[in-house]
Parts: C-alpha cells; sequence; structure tokens
C-alpha cells in the first residue's frame, strides 16, 4: 500500500480547517486511507541518520498517510484535498478539460518503428501557464515517483518525463537507437554521456540502478528528440538535463512512455488532472498529438468521462441498507462520481471522471456508495445460510491422532515445509534426485531451496536446537511433505506424514517401536502379516545398517522406523543415539460417507445454469500443453498389466484415496484375475472386486485411465488423451459415442458375469439323545441332507459332559436358496438321534 | 527424588548450618534412624534446667554439632516434645593451616629449626614447603642470616640460641578455646595470615516442650498397604508433608501451542456451520492463484520478490479450458460488466507454477467446483494452513505463516451480511468491539480491514482483512450472478503469539522454537 508524506499544515491549509490528530485519523477511516504515522522531516533524518545530520531539517508536522493501492488519484496532496473536500461535501468535484492550443498546432510526438523492440507506445500532453510553487513543485515531482513506483511497476510499464516547453521545440520524436549512438547530456549532470557510459554511470546510482534492467539487454534503447535533435529524454532511466523544469517553468510538456498502453494513459490522466489545478485555466489540459508508425495520429490526454447507469436498488441490496434513489446518488456524488436519478425507475446515471480508472465494475460503484453511508453506520445482519459443516477427514484424522501421540508421551513440534536440499538429501545420506522433491526457482537463501519430502530433518533440526533440555527428547509432528507427482496438474502434490523421534543416550528403537504399536492400535490395525500390520528389515542409508525395518499395513509399505546413522546424527550436529519413525497418514483415512472435498478440479465443464456466453465461438489456446495422462495401454497384454502393477505399486485406487469410478473401469478392461507375479495389481483387483453390490454407487472418476476401443479411422496417439480441445458440435457427438460405446461395453461385460450369490458359512451344534446314541450314525444322518446351495465342510465330535458328545459340524449355504429354519427342520427330522439343533455360529461370506 | 525428601524433611530446607555440606533433607532421615542420640538429647534436657545448648551438648554427647542439629530437626518435627531456639554465635577458629602450624609450629620457627649449627644453603631450604613464608619471617624476627658471599652460594645460619614460637602458642590458645586470652590485635594479625578464622555458628537452645517426653514414637513418613490392612495407622503418627514443596511433573507429551490455537479456531468454524477446505495442495499454478481471483498479471504480489516460484515442475499442465478462456477474457477484455483489465493475458504466466501465496487459491477451486454443480446450493467454507510469501524475514514475519480463512456463498449476501458473520466469528475469540475500514483488495470489492479494540493498548488494531469477491471471479467460474460470496482471513501466529505472550516468532514456528514453551504453554481458550 503506497504512503504519501503531506506537511500537515498545508494539509490543514488546502482543507479550509484544522483538525486534531485524532480527528483526521478518523476521517481517514472513514474514507478508507491510514494515518500512518504522524512525524517531521527532522524526526525522519535524526531516525536514519543520527541527530547531529537532523540539525538543520525541518520542524514542521508531517503525515504519512496510506492510500489504497489502485487510488492513483490520491498519491499527492492536491489529489488528497480534493477527494476528501468532496467527500465532505465542501467542494464540486472539478471538471477536468482538453482544449487546443491558443492559435496554433498542438505539440505533435512522432513514435518511429524502431521503439517497436524496447517500449512500442507514448502519450503525451501540456500543461499550459502553470505556476509552480515550492511546495507544488516538490509535489509534482512526489507524484511522478509514486506514479513509477506503483501503477508503472517500477517504471517497467509506463515511464513518465517532464519538461519545460519553451527549452525544446516540437515537434518530438520518439525512436529508438543503439546506445552507443545516444550521447545527450542527463539530467543533474555537466557533460554528455553516450547511453552505454550512462548505464555504467547509473550501475552504482541507489536509485536509478533499479531502472537499469528494464532496457539493458536491448539492442536499441528508447529516446525522445525535440526537433532540433535535443534528447529530451532516455526512458525509463533519465531525462536530459536541457529540458528540465524549474520553478520558474510556465508550460510543461508531459510524455509518458510505455509497454502498455492503458496504463500509459492513466498516467498521463493522473499527471494532468493533478496539477491543471495550477494552470492559469484550472483544470485544463493542452492537448498533444501523438503520431503513430502506421500513419495514426491520437490525441492525448483522454481525460474520458464514463457513464454507468445502475439501479438504487442493485446499490441497496448488495450494501445491506434501504436508501432512495436520490440519497445513493448524492453519496456517490461525494465520491467524485458525479450521480443522478434518471427517473426511470430507480435508475442511476453516474459518471466516472478520468481520476477513477479504479472503477470497473458496478461493484465499484456500489463499494463507493458503501463508503459514503459509513461502513460502519450498516446494519450488521446475519445470513440465514442453512449448512452442515463437515470436516477434511484427512484433517479430523490427524487432529484426533494428534491429541492421542501427545497422550503417549511425545511432544509436538512444528516445522517448516521450506528448506535446503541438503536437509532433505544429503544430511540423510540420499541423493537429491531419489527425492521427488520440487524446487524453488527464486529463493533469497538456501533455506528454501526445495519443499521438505519428509518430516524427519525439521525434527533433527528441532533437537538440535534444543540440546539443552533434559533427555531424553520425544518429539512429533504430522504434516504434509510435497512430492512430485505428474498425475496432478501442477505435478505435485502434499502427501501427510506422521514422524517421530526419540533422542537418547540409548537409541530406544523399542521406545519407537512401542509407538509404531501404539499408533496402529489407535488407528485400529492388528499386528499381522496380511491385512494388519508388520515390520520387516530394510535398507536405507539414512538408517544404521541392519537397524531399520520397513512398516507394511494390508501388504503395502507405509513407512520406515529405526536406528539414524552415526552420519545423519553428526550432520545434524547431534551427539546422542537416536531412533526415528516416518509413515504416510492418508492410507488410513478409510472409508467416510460424508461427501469428500478435494481441491481437484473437474477439467471438463458440466454446468447447467451457465452464464449466458456473449461470444459464441471461442478460439482454441494458442498452445496445448502436453497431457499428464496415465493410460496403460492394453489390459489384455502383459506390457499393460506390468504398467499398472507399476502405477499400483505405491497407490490404493486409481484415483486418491477411495474406490471411484476409475478403478471400476479399469477393472472391467481386465479380461482374467491377473497373475501372481503381479502382486499390486492381484491386491488391487481383489480389493476392487469387493466392491462389486455398490460399485455403482462409486464417486464418479476425475480423469480417465482406460481409453475406449480406438475407432479404426483415428491415428492419433494412443495415449494423447486432448483435453484443451475444443468444444465444438462434432467433437461432442464424438464423445456422446465415447459414452454410449463405454456404457454398452460395460453392459456386455456385466452381462457375461455370473451375478454375485450371497452365502453363509454356519456352524452347528448337533446334540445326541444320550452316551449310547451312535455318532457315526449320526452324522452320517445330518451330511445326508441335501439341499440346492448347501455343502456340508468339516465335523468334529465335542464332549459336553457324563460321556456326552455333541456332533460340530460346519456347512456353507446360499443364503437365498437355505434358511437355517429349513436346515433344522431336515436334521431334527432324524428324531432317532438327534435331540436338538443349534446354530453356533453363522457368518456372511 | 529430591522433592519428595523435602516434603517429608518438614522445614529442613530453610536453615543452612555451618559444615553442612550434605543435602538437609537427607540430615533428617539420618538423625532420625539414630534414635540412641535423640533419647540421650531428650536426657540431658530434662536433667538441664532452663535447656542446653546444642554445642554443648555435642561436646557433652562426643558426636557431631550436625548430629544434634538433625536430632533437633527430628525431634521438632514429632511436635513439641521440644523447644529450640535458634542463636548465633561468633567464635574464632584455626583454619586448615593454622591447625598445622598449633601442630607443627609456625613456618619461621619450622625455617629456624630445619637450620642446622654450620648453616644450611638457602637453595636447599626454599626447596621445603614452608621454606619461603617462614624464611622472610624469620629473618624480619633476626632469628636467621645469609652469608650470601659464602662458597657454594648463599648460605643460612642461625642468628639466637633458641627462640619461641609465640604464632604456635597463640594458635594452641585458641584450639583450647581460650581465644579470649588474646587481644584483638593478635587475633587480626593471625587471621590475615590466614591461620584464623571468625565464624558464625548457629545453635540451637534447647528446652522442654508441652510434650516433653524422654522417651520419642517414631513418626511414619507414608500410609503404606500394610497399615490399612493391619488398621495399624490410627495409633502412628504421621510427618507432616511440606506443602511449600512443588509436586512432581508429569510424565507427558505436549501439543505445539499454534496447533492448539490452530484447534480453537476449527472448532470455532464447525460451530458456526462451516465445512473445511481441502487445502492439503502447497503447490499451486499461477492461474488458481492469481488469474482466477481476478489479480492482474502485473500486479505486485506476482513479483519475484514477493512469490515463491517453481523451477521443477515449473508449469502447471491443466486447466478446465473453457473456464481458462473466459478468465483470459475478463482480464484482458472485460465481460460480466466489467471494463476489464485491458492488458494482453498470456498464458505463460498463468501457467507458472508457485508455492501458494493465500489459501484464498483453494477458495477458487472450490467455488468453481460449487458453479460445475447441477443446481447451486450456499456453502460455508473455513480453511487453516500453510501460505507461502518470499519476503523479508524479521521477529513477525516468516516466509511461510498459517492462514485462516473463511468463505460463505449464498443468494443474496449483504455488506451487512459480512459484517455480521465477522461479528459472529470474533464474538468467539472473545473480540467483540469491532470497526471496518474500507480498502483495496484485487479480488473482492467491496473489501474491508477488520479493526477491533485492544484494551491494552487503547486503540483499534487491525485484526484481519475481508470482502465481497468481485463479479469478474464468480461469473467467469460459472456461479449464478445473484450468488455473493463473502470472505475473510487473518492469521494464525498472529494471535498465537499474543495469545502466548511470544514476542519472536522463531520461538514459536520452526526448528528453534523452545521447547520448554510448549512444554509449559497453558490450554487454549481464545475467548477469556
Amino acid at each position: 500500500m503506497p504512503t504519501v508524506g503531506v506537511k500537515r499544515d498545508f494539509l490543514f491549509n488546502a482543507l479550509g480547517r484544522t483538525y486534531t490528530d485524532e480527528e483526521f485519523d478518523e476521517l481517514c477511516f472513514e474514507f478508507g486511507l491510514e494515518l500512518d504515522e504522524i512525524t517531521s522531516e527532522k524526526e525522519i533524518i535524526s531516525r536514519e541518520q543520527g541527530d547531529s545530520k537532523a540539525s538543520g531539517a525541518s520542524d514542521l508536522i508531517l503525515y504519512k498517510i496510506d492510500v489504497p493501492a489502485n487510488r492513483y488519484d490520491l498519491l499527492c496532496l492536491e489529489g488528497l484535498v480534493r477527494g476528501l473536500q468532496v467527500f465532505k461535501n465542501k467542494l464540486e468535484a472539478p471538471r477536468y478539460r482538453r482544449v487546443s492550443p491558443d492559435g496554433g498546432e498542438p505539440q505533435r510526438l512522432i513514435i518511429t518503428k524502431e521503439t517497436a523492440a524496447v517500449r512500442p507506445h507514448a502519450v503525451a500532453a501540456v500543461l499550459r501557464n502553470i505556476t509552480f510553487t515550492q511546495e507544488r513543485y516538490d509535489s509534482f515531482i512526489e507524484l511522478q515517483e509514486k506514479l513509477h513506483q506503483n501503477i508503472c511497476r517500477k517504471r517497467s510499464l509506463v515511464a513518465i518525463g517532464t519538461h519545460d516547453l519553451d527549452a525544446i521545440s516540437g515537434p518530438f520524436t520518439y525512436t529508438a537507437k543503439a546506445p552507443g549512438d545516444i550521447c545527450f547530456r542527463p539530467l543533474n549532470q555537466t557533460k554528455e554521456y553516450t547511453a552505454i557510459q550512462l548505464m555504467s554511470l547509473y550501475k552504482t546510482d541507489s536509485h536509478l540502478r533499479h531502472y537499469l534492467p528494464i532496457i539493458e539487454d536491448k539492442p536499441v534503447y528508447p529516446v525522445i528528440y525535440d526537433s532540433n535533435g535535443v534528447v529530451l529524454s532516455m526512458p525509463p532511466i533519465i531525462n536530459g538535463d536541457h529540458s528540465r523544469i524549474s520553478l520558474q517553468t510556465k508550460n510543461v510538456f508531459i510524455e509518458c512512455t510505455a509497454t502498455d498502453l492503458t496504463k500509459a494513459k492513466i498516467v498521463l490522466d493522473m499527471m494532468v488532472t493533478m496539477f491543471s489545478e495550477y494552470c492559469a485555466q484550472p483544470f485544463t489540459v493542452e492537448q498533444a498529438e501523438v503520431v503513430y508508425p502506421d500513419g495514426k495520429t491520437c490525441v492525448y490526454p483522454e481525460l474520458a468521462y464514463r457513464k454507468e447507469k445502475l439501479s438504487g436498488e442493485f446499490v441497496n441490496r448488495k450494501v445491506g441498507i434501504r436508501e432512495s434513489t436520490d440519497r445513493i446518488a448524492q453519496l456517490l456524488t461525494r465520491m467524485c462520481l458525479l450521480s443522478q436519478p434518471t427517473g426511470v425507475g430507480d435508475e442511476i446515471e453516474v459518471e466516472i471522471p478520468p481520476t477513477r480508472p479504479d472503477v470497473i465494475h458496478a461493484c465499484d460503484i456500489m463499494e463507493d456508495a458503501a463508503i459514503a453511508y459509513g461502513f460502519n453506520n450498516i446494519t450488521r445482519t446475519t445470513p440465514l445460510t442453512y449448512t452442515v459443516a463437515n470436516q477434511f477427514p484427512l484433517n479430523k484424522l490427524t487432529e484426533l491422532l494428534r491429541q492421542d501421540l501427545a497422550a503417549a508421551g511425545f511432544t509436538e513440534a512444528l516445522n517448516f515445509a521450506l528448506c535446503s536440499q541438503e536437509d532433505i538429501a544429503d544430511k540423510l545420506g540420499k541423493k537429491i534426485s531419489e527425492t521427488r522433491a520440487i524446487h524453488i526457482s527464486n529463493p533469497k537463501t538456501a533455506e528454501f531451496q526445495v519443499a521438505r519430502t519428509t518430516l524427519l530433518p525439521g525434527l533433527l533440526k528441532t533437537v538440535a536446537a534444543n540440546r539443552k533440555m533434559p533427555l531424553p527428547l520425544k518429539l512429533f509432528e504430522i504434516s504434509d511433505v510435497v512430492l512430485k507427482d505428474e498425475s496432478k496438474d501442477v505435478g505435485a502434490r502434499n502427501s501427510r506424514r506422521f514422524c517421530a523421534i526419540y533422542y537418547n543416550k540409548t537409541p530406544g528403537f523399542e521406545v519407537i517401536h512401542g509407538l509404531l504399536d501404539r499408533t496402529m492400535q489407535l488407528l485400529d490395525v492388528k499386528p499381522a502379516r496380511g491385512e494388519g500390520y508388520h515390520i520387516q528389515a530394510a535398507d536405507d542409508s539414512t538408517f544404521f545398517p541392519g537397524r531399520c525395518a520397513e512398516i507394511f499395513v494390508g501388504g503395502k509399505s507405509v513407512g520406515r522406523l529405526g536406528v539414524l546413522h552415526p552420519d545423519v546424527v553428526s550432520r545434524f550436529e547431534l551427539t546422542m543415539p537416536c531412533s526415528a519413525l516416518e509413515m504416510d497418514v492418508e492410507p488410513f483415512l478409510g472409508f467416510t460417507a460424508e461427501v469428500l472435498l478435494t481441491h481437484d478440479v473437474p477439467m471438463q465443464e458440466t454446468f447447467k445454469h451457465q452464464f449466458p456466453a456473449r461470444s459464441q465461438s471461442r478460439p482454441a489456446l494458442p498452445s496445448r500443453p502436453p497431457t499428464t495422462k496415465t493410460v496403460f495401454g492394453d489390459m489384455s497384454s502383459q506390457a499393460g498389466l506390468e504398467a499398472l502393477d507399476g502405477f499400483l505399486a505405491d497407490r490404493s485406487y486409481m484415483e486418491g484415496f477411495t474406490a471411484s469410478q476409475a478403478d471400476a473401469a479399469v477393472f472391467d478392461a481386465i479380461p482374467s484375475p491377473p497373475p501372481r507375479a503381479f502382486c499390486h495389481l492381484r491386491r488391487w483387483w481383489s480389493h476392487i472386486k469387493s466392491f462389486q453390490t455398490e460399485r455403482a454407487r462409486l464417486p464418479p472418476a476425475k480423469s480417465q485411465f482406460v481409453l475406449p476401443p480406438a475407432p479404426p479411422a483415428s491415428d492419433a496417439g494412443e495415449d494423447d488423451v486432448d483435453l484443451f480441445g475444443s468444444d465444438d458440435e462434432e467433437e461432442s457427438t464424438e464423445a456422446a459415442r465415447i459414452r454410449e460405446q463405454r456404457l454398452a461395453d460395460y453392459a456386455a461385460k456385466k452381462s457375461k458375469k455370473p451375478a454375485l450369490v450371497a452365502k453363509s458359512s454356519i456352524l452347528l451344534d448337533v446334540k445326541p439323545w444320550d452316551d449310547e446314541t451312535d455318532m457315526a450314525k449320526l452324522e452320517e444322518c445330518v451330511r445326508s441332507v441335501a439341499m440346492e446351495g448347501l455343502l456340508w465342510g468339516q465335523a468334529k465330535l465335542v464332549p459336553v459332559g457324563y460321556g456326552i458328545r455333541k456332533l460340530q459340524i460346519g456347512c456353507v449355504v446360499e443364503d437365498e436358496k437355505v434358511g437355517t429354519d429349513l436346515l433344522e427342520e431336515a436334521i431334527t427330522a432324524f428324531e432317532e438321534y438327534v435331540q436338538s439343533v443349534d446354530v453356533a455360529a453363522f457368518n456372511k461370506i | 527424588m529430591a522433592d519428595v525428601l523435602a516434603r517429608r524433611s518438614c522445614g529442613l530446607g530453610h536453615v543452612r548450618f555451618e559444615k553442612t555440606t550434605s543435602h538437609p533433607a537427607s540430615i533428617g532421615a539420618s538423625s532420625m534412624a539414630d534414635t540412641g542420640v535423640l533419647e540421650a538429647l531428650l536426657q540431658r534436657v530434662e536433667k538441664a534446667d532452663g535447656g542446653v545448648d546444642s554445642l554443648a551438648a555435642a561436646a557433652g554427647l562426643g558426636v557431631d554439632h550436625q548430629v544434634i542439629v538433625g536430632a533437633v530437626k527430628s525431634l521438632q518435627a514429632l511436635g513439641d516434645v521440644i523447644s529450640a531456639e535458634l542463636r548465633s554465635s561468633k567464635h574464632w577458629e584455626l583454619t586448615e593451616e593454622g591447625t598445622e602450624t598449633a601442630e607443627q609450629g609456625s613456618h619461621e620457627a619450622r625455617v629456624f629449626s630445619s637450620i642446622p649449627a654450620e648453616g644450611l644453603p638457602q637453595a636447599e631450604l626454599m626447596k621445603l614447603s614452608f621454606g619461603k613464608i617462614g624464611f622472610s619471617k624469620a629473618m624480619s624476627n633476626n632469628w636467621i642470616r645469609v652469608d650470601k658471599s659464602h662458597e657454594g652460594g648463599p648460605r643460612i645460619f642461625r642468628t639466637v640460641e633458641s627462640i619461641q614460637d609465640q604464632v604456635r602458642e597463640k594458635l594452641l590458645l585458641v584450639k583450647r578455646g581460650d581465644a579470649a586470652q588474646l587481644d584483638e590485635k593478635e587475633k587480626n594479625e593471625l587471621k590475615k595470615r590466614k591461620l584464623l578464622a571468625e565464624v558464625t555458628v548457629k545453635s540451637y537452645w534447647i528446652a522442654k516442650g508441652s510434650s516433653f517426653s524422654t522417651t520419642i514414637t517414631k513418626q511414619e513418613t507414608e500410609l503404606t498397604p500394610e497399615m490399612i490392612a493391619t488398621g495399624s495407622w490410627k495409633e502412628k503418627k504421621f510427618k507432616p508433608y511440606n506443602f511449600e514443596a512443588m509436586g512432581v511433573a508429569p510424565d507427558c507429551g505436549h501439543l505445539h501451542p499454534l496447533m492448539k490455537v490452530r484447534t480453537q479456531f476449527r472448532q470455532i468454524f464447525l460451530e458456526m456451520g462451516f465445512s473445511e477446505m481441502p487445502t492439503n495442495n502447497f503447490i499451486e499454478s499461477s492461474f488458481w492463484n492469481f488469474d482466477s481471483l481476478f489479480q492482474p498479471q502485473q500486479h505486485p504480489a506476482r513479483d519475484q520478490h514477493d512469490t515463491f516460484f517453481l523451477s521443477d515442475p515449473a508449469l502447471a499442465q491443466e486447466f478446465p479450458p473453457e473456464y481458462l478462456e473466459r478468465v483470459k477474457k475478463v482480464h484482458s477484455e472485460g465481460g460480466y460488466g466489467s471494463q476489464g483489465y485491458k492488458y494482453d493475458w498470456k498464458i505463460e504466466e498463468a501457467r507458472k507454477n508457485i508455492l501458494r501465496t493465500h489459501t484464498t487459491a483453494v477458495s477458487a477451486r472450490m467455488l468453481y467446483k460449487l458453479a460445475q454443480q447441477e443446481k447451486f446450493t450456499p456453502v460455508k467454507y473455513f480453511s487453516i494452513d500453510r501460505v507461502f510469501r518470499n519476503e523479508t524475514l524479521d521477529a513477525t514475519h516468516l516466509a511461510e505463516f498459517h492462514q485462516i480463512e473463511g468463505v460463505v456463498a449464498d443468494y443474496g449476501l449483504t455488506l451487512g451480511d459480512l459484517m455480521g458473520v465477522l461479528h459472529q466469528f470474533f464474538t468467539k475469540l472473545g473480540i467483540t468491539k469491532l470497526r471496518f475500514k474500507p480498502a483495496y483488495n484485487p479480488y473482492t470489492e467491496p473489501s474491508m480491514e477488520v479493526f477491533s479494540y485492544h484494551e491494552g493498548l487503547k486503540k483499534w488494531v487491525e485484526v484481519g482483512n475481508s470482502g465481497v469477491f468481485r463479479p469478474e471471479m464468480l461469473l467467469p467460474m460459472g456461479l449464478p450472478e445473484d450468488v455473493s460470496v463473502i470472505a475473510w482471513g487473518l492469521s494464525l501466529e498472529r494471535p498465537t503469539m499474543i495469545k502466548y505472550g511470544i514476542n519472536n516468532i522463531r520461538e514459536l514456528v520452526g526448528h528453534k522454537v523452545n521447547l520448554q514453551m510448549v512444554y509449559d504453554s497453558p490450554i487454549c481458550r481464545l475467548d477469556s
């Protein structure tokens, strides 16, 4: 936010009254300014250079006022006063007029085609018969500087040159020349320099050196000459000394050269609207002609007044007030937006002056009405928006885990996501190329070279910074690391990790291992191979050889734990043994019934209430970025399966962390159960198979993994999905056709599959009458029961007491065909042997 | 352990006695075991009229004074068995060197006696431990002389036949306890020679207490399972606890203060019915971070000095193509009732990957997704997550910090609604006095800075930023025209630093954190 320094007494003089500091602060607040500091020149010098230098400086009170970044019309005393006076209803906003020179031709600025290579635009105007005082002059210079720093983006977009018109004679030529061919005496210098010499002269200039890079590497430098070959300026670096303005200057020629014409026009309008106040004819500006290389002539300054119409109801509705149309027009007029009701309904016509280029939409006008009304006079209301809150499941899990990890005796650390390459690679005994780290192109220090790919270095650095604390140190962190991931639109994704370390005189592997067991307990994962979790020895250069294990959950690796390698410990300036654990959290998310929010956006639009498009045809993008979609090729081929197996090696699902239609689609594309050799694929395949009943309810796929059969005519690359294609009629028919085709394929596949049959496993207790019952015969009888969908399993005799034994026999039944009642009935029918039948266990398969 | 002992040995921690080198608590413990001393002391007290001095008692019983002091403490702990009044007296005592001198004679006397009649080479004398000091003293006493011209180096001879070692005699007087016979000048001279020292002796004047008895019952320190089982606790006397001592710190882990505050902010949003946005994407394209928010491509925030750009992966690969076209158009040409910024919008600039500078990038994605729904439904979203700025670092600014953001999208929301929601939100933080200042933000219009009155500073301080998203941002997304989206944001670090009184942000966030601060930080209640 730019800050404008104004002398308090001049300000109050111009405002026509005095204020206390508090009163003025209040006025600023209301108007959207901020009285940032009350100081004096003396105070500033004494603060920056010491008291001795300040002794001669002025004691006058200075107000430093923060101005919103889009209000260029408030960047000088003149504009501030005008804005506040109009706001306080003490002044009517002036009307700025462009006039022709009294008798004679307007000044001309001719642009040559050479400028196209470096700085193609220029605009110009003349302030005629201006009267400068020291104050006005200072303000004039200061405004140029403020504009240069803000809207001109440090002169890169626009550079302003102001000249004493009486020292030069038009027409002027704006051209571009090789640096060696430009030679002139620059402002405040006593001799002439070539542009090349100037560039080296200003290399050490604290102010000008910042602008050198704008043109430094260009083959030609921009330069403006008058009709006698006098150099006015070499934008955006420096003006010529010959045409410098002074307090005595009467007629000022202003030129703005630019790479952005819109901004050049705004800047010129600002300069002339602010200072035409001091012309013999206040608020008039003498026009100048700019002739383009193609012969076209434009007249500047534009000083365009634009008219907008809006309804009073719009303002009331958006702000939340109930004001009459007249009153709203008055409010807007106080913001320098001259407004009046048109008489048609509640319509208001608003005139946007050239000083307000920030007003580009009705909402800007609405805001001004709200400011004039007073933000703090608006009634605060509660919206009736009804919503049900959901937590982001990953954060919910993280929050719950954090609590219990602290309860397990570990203290939470909070480390930076950015770090040096060394932290995540060399110090951990890894190569940076192995880390999948993203790299920052413009780090100011080595601390910001990469985003961390592991939480471990942060925890080790925390320990190193807290070596004075009593041992043991037990720390953990659950936070995100960033990994490159080509499947994402930006090519990278976050991954939530849990990391813990134990630092003591002994390595304490058992402590970290115990924490793993506790964590798994918290996550409801049992210690077991297969579905549960287990650890097994692994090699990892970060850890001490033979002291590292990999953590497997459901057969999938989720992280590692172990005793850190002594070299790693030393590189983090630590002296004690240390054990650590780091694992992924996301695999434990599980399935949630809530709607899952992700930041992945759909790449194809589906919305129904589409805003009326203004243009019917949308041009295609100039460049088509390569697609990153993963397509694995033919799933009936070995190569296709192999690719998919690799893809699934570290993923649970095709997309994200839950099953989706993407999984279903790829599943369908695999003709037969994959061979055992593809363990990842097989694991995934079995898992997805279990979704068969609810697959219709799975969330839709976000990206395409399986191609529909290619139409024979198409010779497009197999794996090139055209995501930036235009959506014209022909292609949408094609898309529809493909969709139909896929649906048909899917239906066909589905019909071929046998319908899934619900089955149960039942364990029956069959009790005999007494100890003399022939149990072999009894079993034979039971097994003789035969029904469709009934399969007998193993049986054994279990002692009940007094020498009596019961028969325990298992069977598998199809739920739809065999009921337990039916079974019991059939067995008790052998009443000679059977006293009773009970269901000991019943499990759905 | 020390705390436990301090608590059991009531009162012992406060006065230190001379020569006390062991922990005061341990005196109580050891003397407690030595009931023999206790009873002997009590018998002496019984016989004495008026009372006995602990020093005298120690001398009489032939034990160290400390043992008696311990006994006094133990007896005091039993109740009013005895009364003990602390007295202090000064007396002279031999130093270590003084004791040596009293035993073996002064250095000068020893020098004298080591010189045989035929004299001794000076060099040889100097080899003796007392040689150097004794030599000069003996010389000044005129007991010896040096013959420097003697053959084979300087040689020392006696000058008198016999000497009287007055120093030793004086010290022996002191040792016998008759220091009073020496005058102050003599004592001070010996003190200067570091042979004597004046010491302050603290002793007790022990007299009978109101419940005096020569037999003692041993006090129990703690209740035991056996006492409960046998009921013996009813007969036992228990040593009083020292409630002045601190307890033993529990062995536990701790949550990070910033995360504690985050939890509370999450809670507040959830209480207000806001759903959490998935902000787990630090890497963002300039498109979602800036362009979709109608932030022009020349905006200073998009400068290398303010934003971290990526060299790998440098460019984003995918955007919704129709939306991208609409964004390009609204920037370069306007539309949706806007004049636009009228500049040459470049896809190259939009594709540049960055570390997101605000979580509003995620809000933009969420709002775009909302616009893709079959039918618009009102939403309230929030997020609290990291954002990154390539800024100059100081005590209050880091290159990464946590941004708190709230967003409400519904038909017909007003500026008054935004103020109302902010009022409710800040009330939950315990901030009720709010006012709003017009401000500027490229993607909100109106924009308001939120100020709260700080009772401590007696002035209004900025607590957050807010606004209504611009139509140029919302309409290209495809949101219905009469839907308004209000939003606000603040940093998590600032309220946390105020809450926990931390002045340097580096002590709060990052590896330089002070773990003691983490251990000691109280729970977070924002509204109190």
